[in-house]
């Protein structure tokens, strides 16, 4: 019947992972390998704030230090904080919605391969002759000057990550559209995933821009085309374009899912209905639809003239509106309700004032002259971090405890993460809040160091030590999270009581088809609904029991990815090696091999019989 | 200055009101306490209209968001104050309210206002503040009216070139006060960005194309700490992106028309047996990239050394002292790693410069002045 | 509805592409994926025509002396048959004709690579004449939107020739269809983008 063996030695495990193609095991590889990116993300963070912690200092040098700016950003960005959202997507969207899978598995599990190999490419940059050093953003006259084979590490693994994060979009709009259960009718589904759904739309859409920015960077770099280069006739203000087009969606790709994740908690642990859930989602789809109509605020500086600062000016003033609606349904929750602060609550808590202040700062900068002050000054270092850490990295810490249990059955200890948050949330505030002042007195971003006497000093050093304080946060959620899985204490499904929405109705661990019947959804919160009923199972159930088509594990995936990672290799070489093009022949040829075989091959997946379904008590 | 005090005193008030926040309130407090930044570089101390104008957005904005930070934070702090669970009852299920088109709209409609009332200002100085017209007015006698730079910025160093008056500096843009100085920003090599943050918000220089722009100095620089304003380069373009700093003099029309003539005029002769033999030495080795008279073009390899005894920094960044001086000629990777300026060892025979020949060109670029 | 099922012109249904979830999924993913590739190729048509005719001073190639419209048109009328063929392919798949699909989607095969040959060949004789892909911005331009698009021709007929020959001895089945209806709803994609290049390229090129 299944091809899961209740019992299975390290490298059966390994193999399971490698092949997998069941969601919630997918969830866990983005998690595992997001988590590892986000701790090396980290590491760079602090120690850009020690160079940085007193003027004149000489921690490390200025190139040194440009290669980590730059791979932090990256590396947070596209590594970290995007993997570990499409983690708890994977894991939570297709059981809130009901169904079995993902609409495309095996898809689902290219995209994650795709990922890592895409990150692991770009850190290799680090051991073979040093990392990209333009900045997140690589603006090009700078990407193209600069020396070595940094930038084009960051173009191939951005370009090889990136596929992956593109094609895990379309499989979530496909899932989300195509394979709610009977009754999840669109204003009847979660917010996490509608969130997922608009996040996944703009991915759809945002990334095609970034995908040929980056390969103009590569052509540029590496195949001999001129795009960039003015005395060929290119124009480096396209590649602004083109990331902007790209980077301000992005910036809701990430912050859209941390809404949704925040909505649910507010919910739960208020005891009550998402306030005004109808606004929410139309604010959620307004977000998404006014996203893309404001990259050029990024660029108020660069000379476009007064007429598009101005109209790109009001327009990101605009998006305020549907944000605020946001805040304000989200106070309205709480109030009136029974709220019991647990470690997420405490982050939906901390998260309001934080990504208030984050926001309102970023109305500021909307106001195209006062942003030719801030623009590319620490106040803009201070806006973006409060957005990023005080909404996504928030969000990601809430739904690391929120969805444990989901996840693993297991719960994170509760003190611990108390004391995590108090640690990540006061320095996170120290860290940022004074950098605001620090652009408004001048200091630019960017800088590896700056001259003491500019009345920057104290600052800097309040930052480093808010630094400290974090670093300490999260080393007390790694010591939790290795005690949580050594106790392995199993306990069962809705741990929070209060759950509302169909995932914390399946029994725990949950089955890897998960649900035995297809339920049948009788409006909003579902879950809740029948346990207000007195319904003991928690679901209605919208068919008999019947036998389950499942799809088969397969290796394709990795090895497709494998194939474009050796391509990577023969076309960062090119023109330098001679073995660099048959590398990049031989890598394109694993790849496209492999997809012949996969669509040669029949693979029509097995069925778990009814008879055998109904011998199970739901786990595995 | 003190609006900003009260209104940061404001919104640290409204953190204060939950006790946990005690802590960010005793740190604001700490922040405004300690000033607004170094008037010479701090955005919070405008010194011409343009930095004012955007001053004023910055106050207006700040009182509009600390306004929203308020409403939030009532609601926010009643709310966990009057609904925590161990005040509401362990067993008590909440009313499952839906919503409220009231409250909808109120929370729209009052956005918005606020959101135009900020629209209003910021489309209006976008473009008072993008208006370059007066750059090609001229008086009678056919000569522009106003003071045009074209700056030029190189890896980590500014040229100034006023393209009216026949002359070119580098690294100290010298400006008449209160009249609109116009700019051409462009880069010459990678991307920079061109900032005065007392004077106004910066502009891009691109590769491709001109970008123009206007500041105003309403305050001579002679009173401030160095006696000049700071600039930085403000787009990240290299290693040394962080030491690219320029500065500014400010001079009232009647001796920025004094210090332009001198500019002009003056022929650098070596004063003294030291001097002649720098000059020699200079003569050999730096002349191919660098001139040593202020009435010109711009266009060198190397900064333009005309006034470099007036300067304020060595190489953009250090004390301007001969000592400095020395160690960047005989090492200026180590200080500006990155730059394009030759090691000695290329223009002098493949030898570092010797101790007395650092001497003699010390000597002779300090004495390379207009001012004095 | 198992994907082994045998159907008779009887018993097949109207949208067999679109019967099983699998077939839904890959119809609506497959639309979706198209409208990322639309995005896509406008950012190429955008960076073209920022950067149409540029290049270091003095540079002898534009639009105008360049591009020769008979040869084009040519292209053109072969890659719009092309997708008029695939219909009729698609028309067949509908009333369960095997073989009339395979037919005809062999016949869309042919008239592709009547394009493509057209196409190495325009390439070919610009690059001899000097216009190479890294003389100007103009030229990169140019070989990166219309090669990208030469680039998703040749994807196109691999796939259909696998298609062809892989489906050959199966005859059809609920688990190929949305194979073959996704193919040609990419070759449709493949013309409609070929007839903007014609405008924007070639047409506005040479007259604009």
């Amino acid at each position: 019947m299944s091809s899961i063996a209740k019992k299975k030695g390290f490298g059966a495990s390994v193999w399971d992972y490698l092949t997998t193609v069941d969601h919630k095991k997918i969830a866990i590889l983005y998690l595992a390998a997001g988590g590892l990116f986000f701790v090396i993300g980290g590491i760079e963070a602090m120690l850009i704030r020690i160079q940085l912690a007193k003027p004149d200092n000489d921690f490390v040098s200025a190139g040194l230090f440009n290669e980590i700016i730059t791979m932090h950003g990256t590396t947070m960005i596209f590594l970290a904080a995007m993997p570990i959202l499409f983690g708890f997507m994977n894991a939570v969207m297709p059981l809130q919605i009901g169904a079995r899978d993902v609409a495309f598995p095996f898809l689902n599990a290219l995209g994650f391969w795709l990922f890592l190999f895409g990150g692991i490419f770009l850190n290799l940059s680090w051991f073979m002759g040093g990392a990209p050093d333009a900045g997140w953003t690589s603006y090009a006259s700078l990407s193209l000057a600069s020396p070595g084979h940094g930038i084009d590490f960051y173009a191939l693994g951005l370009q090889i990550s990136g596929a992956g994060t593109y094609i895990g979009g379309i499989n979530f709009l496909v899932t989300i559209i195509n394979m709610r259960a009977p009754g999840m009718t669109y204003m009847r589904m979660p917010l996490m995933t509608w969130t997922t759904f608009v996040a996944s739309a703009l991915i759809l859409f945002a990334f095609p821009p970034l995908t040929i920015g980056l390969f103009f960077l590569i052509l540029d770099r590496m195949f001999g085309a001129n795009f960039f280069d003015h005395t060929m006739g290119g124009n480096t203000i396209i590649w602004e374009h083109l990331f902007w087009i790209f980077g301000h969606p992005e910036v809701y790709i990430l912050i859209l899912p941390a809404f949704g994740i925040f909505s649910e908690i507010f919910a739960l642990f208020s005891r009550k209905r998402l306030f005004g859930y109808s606004s929410m989602v139309f604010a959620t789809v307004l977000i998404g639809f006014l996203g893309f109509m404001v990259w050029a605020h990024h660029m108020f500086t660069v000379g476009l003239g007064p007429t598009a600062n101005a109209i790109f000016a009001v327009a990101t003033m605009a998006i305020a509106v549907p944000t605020g609606m946001k805040i304000f349904n989200w106070l309205l929750t709480i109030w009136g309700g029974s709220i019991k602060v647990t470690v997420p609550m405490l982050y939906a808590l901390g998260f309001i004032p934080s990504f208030v202040a984050g926001g309102v700062t970023g109305v500021m900068q909307a106001a195209a002259p006062l942003d030719y002050q801030l623009h590319d000054s620490y106040f803009i270092v201070a806006h973006f971090h409060y957005v990023i850490v005080g909404g996504v990295v928030l969000a990601i810490l809430a739904a690391l405890h929120l969805y444990w249990p989901l996840m693993f059955n297991q719960m994170l200890s509760e003190k611990l993460g108390k004391w995590t948050f108090w640690f990540f949330f006061i320095g996170f505030h120290m860290t940022f809040f004074i950098q605001h002042f620090l652009g408004l007195m001048g200091m630019p971003r960017r800088v590896f160091t700056f001259r003491a006497d500019q009345g920057w000093d104290l600052f800097n050093l309040i930052s480093s030590i808010g630094a400290v304080f974090m670093a300490i946060g999260v080393i007390i959620l790694v010591i939790n999270i290795i005690i949580t899985v050594a106790k392995n204490v199993p306990v069962g499904n809705d741990p929070w009581e209060d759950g509302r929405t169909l995932e914390w109705a399946i029994p725990q661990p949950v089955p890897f088809y998960n649900f035995k019947q297809t339920p049948l959804v009788r409006g909003l919160d579902t879950f809740w609904i029948e346990k207000q009923e007195g319904n003991k199972e928690g679901m209605t159930y919208a068919e008999p029991i019947s036998d389950i088509h499942m799809p088969n594990n397969s290796f394709i995936p990795f090895v497709m990815t494998v194939g474009l990672f050796v391509a990577a290799f023969g076309a960062l070489y090119n023109g330098e090696k001679t073995w660099a093009v048959p590398v990049l022949v031989l890598g394109l040829a694993i790849t496209l091999l492999s997809m012949a075989v996969r669509s040669l091959k029949d693979d029509h997946g097995y069925h778990i019989h009814k008879e055998d379904l109904m011998n199970e008590k739901g786990g595995k | 200055m003190n609006t900003t005090m009260k209104e940061g005193f404001d919104l640290a008030m409204m953190k204060g009101l939950k006790k946990w926040r005690l802590f960010s309130l005793l740190a604001a407090l700490t922040i405004f306490l300690s000033g607004c930044g170094e008037e010479y570089l701090s955005t919070l101390t405008p010194a011409g209209q343009v930095g004012r104008d955007q001053y004023n957005l910055l106050l207006l904005s700040s009182a509009i968001m600390a306004l929203v930070i308020l409403v939030v934070v009532i609601i926010y702090v009643l709310a966990l104050v009057k609904f925590r669970r161990s005040k509401v009852g362990e067993n008590v299920i909440p009313k499952q309210v839906e919503g409220s088109h009231t409250l909808e709209i109120i929370w729209t409609v009052i956005p918005i206002i606020l959101l135009l009332i900020l629209a209003v200002p910021t489309v209006a100085y976008t473009y008072k503040h993008a208006d370059v017209a007066g750059m090609s007015e001229v008086n009678e006698e056919g000569n522009k009216t106003a003071v045009t730079v074209n700056v030029t910025a190189k890896l980590y160093w500014w040229e100034f070139e006023y393209p009216d008056l026949g002359i070119v500096t580098a690294q100290e843009l010298v400006v008449p006060t209160n009249e609109k100085v116009y700019f051409n920003l462009k880069a010459a090599d990678v991307k920079h960005s061109f900032w005065i943050p007392t004077a106004g918000g910066k502009m891009d220089t691109n590769v491709e194309n001109v970008n123009q722009f206007y500041l105003e100095f309403d305050k001579e620089s002679a009173g401030l700490k160095d006696g000049v304003f700071y600039g930085k380069c403000a787009e990240l373009c290299g290693p040394s992106h962080a030491l690219m700093d320029f500065k500014v003099k400010t001079l009232d029309r009647k001796d920025f028309d004094a210090w332009v003539e001198s500019a002009k005029s003056t022929e650098h002769v070596a004063q003294g047996d030291l001097a002649t033999q720098g000059e020699e030495i200079f003569n050999t080795s730096c002349i191919a990239c660098h001139a040593t008279s202020a009435a010109g073009t711009a266009g060198s390899m190397g900064p333009n050394l005309g006034t470099f005894g007036d300067r304020n920094r060595v190489a953009g960044f250090m004390d301007h002292d001969k000592e400095n001086l020395k160690a960047w000629i005989n090492d200026p990777q180590s200080y500006k790693p990155g730059n394009v300026m030759p090691q000695p060892e290329a223009i002098n025979n493949g030898d570092k410069f010797s101790e007395e020949q650092l001497d003699a060109l010390a000597e002779y670029l300090m004495g390379l002045s207009v001012e004095k | 509805m198992d994907f082994n099922t045998k159907y008779t012109p009887q018993t097949w249904p109207e949208h067999p592409e679109q019967v099983t979830l699998e077939g839904k999924n890959k119809f609506l993913g497959f639309w979706l994926f198209l409208g990322g590739e639309t995005v896509l190729f406008a950012s190429l048509f955008a960076t073209y025509l920022a950067l149409k005719n540029k290049g270091p001073s003095g540079m002898e190639y534009s639009t105008q002396t360049l591009f020769e419209l008979p040869l084009v048109f040519v292209m053109t009328m072969l890659l719009l048959t092309s997708s008029l063929t695939s219909v009729y392919a698609m028309y067949h798949m509908k009333n369960h004709n095997f073989k009339g699909m395979q037919t005809w989607m062999a016949i869309t095969v042919l008239l592709g690579l009547g394009f493509l040959c057209l196409e190495i060949y325009e390439f070919n004789h610009y690059v001899h004449i000097g216009f190479t892909y890294g003389q100007s911005a103009f030229s990169s331009a140019f070989f990166t939107l219309v090669g990208t698009h030469g680039i998703h021709v040749v994807i196109g007929l691999v796939w259909i020739i696998l298609l062809i020959l892989r489906n050959a001895k199966r005859g059809f089945s609920l688990y190929n269809a949305p194979k073959y209806y996704t193919a040609s709803l990419y070759w449709h994609f493949i013309d409609v983008v070929w007839v903007f290049i014609f405008t924007v390229v070639y047409l506005m090129g040479v007259v604009g």
